[in-house]
């Protein structure tokens, strides 16, 4: 699959995932690869490994302003670190298994794992080139990190 | 007279968010009886929730809901299984109906379409 169509796929998967969950659209960013630097993390992030036919990892970024603003709509009242967490991996998880439908049912995703943090890195192998999805929702800025091999 | 049967639900997902969603959002006449955060709790629970109706995510710690669903449905094989999950693909929807589960509702969702899935799991 080519980069453009990796990259079409997620953007679906992300527009999709806040008309749906949340009601309210998001505007993605110009996606970029990110060449020789790590993307910069935000306060909580989701990761999900790929394995199977592809390898890599998706993770989404987002601030905790953001992710309260998202629980709320989502009627949850709980706005403790636990839920923060839980929200962050859910949208990692969502946004990845989603992508199936196009990469297939050999797009193995693992449970969440999610950093807390903006010091925080991603592990990726050097010299990886990950695509960098900026999204804007509302006033909020996150990323969507993409390096599938 | 005429009975009303009112369904029994328990929530399967590791996500707390998702368990609290679908137990807030129903909004048809469901006794939500409890929730368990991946398979193994799920079996464990089943026998003293005694559910009718299950929402099961697939992508679990411990026991994944494909398991789940084929263990739950040799115990009950009358219980209505829908399978709540992210993964997109036909492959996936497929294989967990041919383990017993009777709806497939694709993660994100809107309350509307939860309980849309829902109203067809308990009229199926």
């Amino acid at each position: 699959m080519s980069t453009e169509t990796e990259v079409g796929v997620f953007l679906e998967a992300v527009l999709n995932y806040f008309s749906t969950a949340v009601q309210q659209a998001a505007v993605c960013g110009t996606p970029f690869l990110a060449i020789d630097k790590i993307p910069e993390l935000s306060d909580f992030t989701g990761t999900i490994q790929i394995s199977g036919k592809y390898s890599g990892l998706v993770a989404f970024t987002a601030p905790k302003s953001m992710l309260c603003v998202m629980l709320m709509r989502m009627q949850e009242t709980d706005m403790c670190q636990e839920n923060l967490c839980d929200l962050v991996g859910e949208i990692a998880n969502t946004l990845s298994g989603n992508a199936r439908r196009d990469f297939g049912h050999q797009f193995n995703i693992s449970v969440p794992t999610v950093t807390i943090g903006r010091k925080n890195r991603l592990e990726l192998p050097d010299g990886a080139r990950p695509i960098v999805i900026p999204i804007g929702w509302r006033n909020y800025s996150s990323t969507l990190v993409v390096h599938l091999l | 007279m005429q009975t009303t049967i009112v369904h029994r639900l328990m929530v399967v997902d590791d996500s707390n968010v998702i368990r609290r969603r679908i137990e807030r959002s129903q909004d048809l006449e469901v006794q939500f009886v409890g929730a368990a955060r991946n398979g193994r709790e799920a079996l464990e629970m089943h026998a003293a929730l005694r559910p009718t109706l299950v929402t099961m995510d697939l992508t679990m710690p411990e026991m994944d809901g494909t398991e789940c669903v084929a263990r739950l449905i040799e115990r009950d094989p009358e219980l209505r299984i829908l399978v709540v999950s992210a993964l997109a693909d036909k492959l996936t929807a497929i294989e967990a109906l041919e383990k017993g589960a009777r709806g497939f509702l694709c993660k994100p969702f809107t309350d509307r379409q939860l309980n849309d899935a829902l109203q067809k799991l308990m009229s199926s």
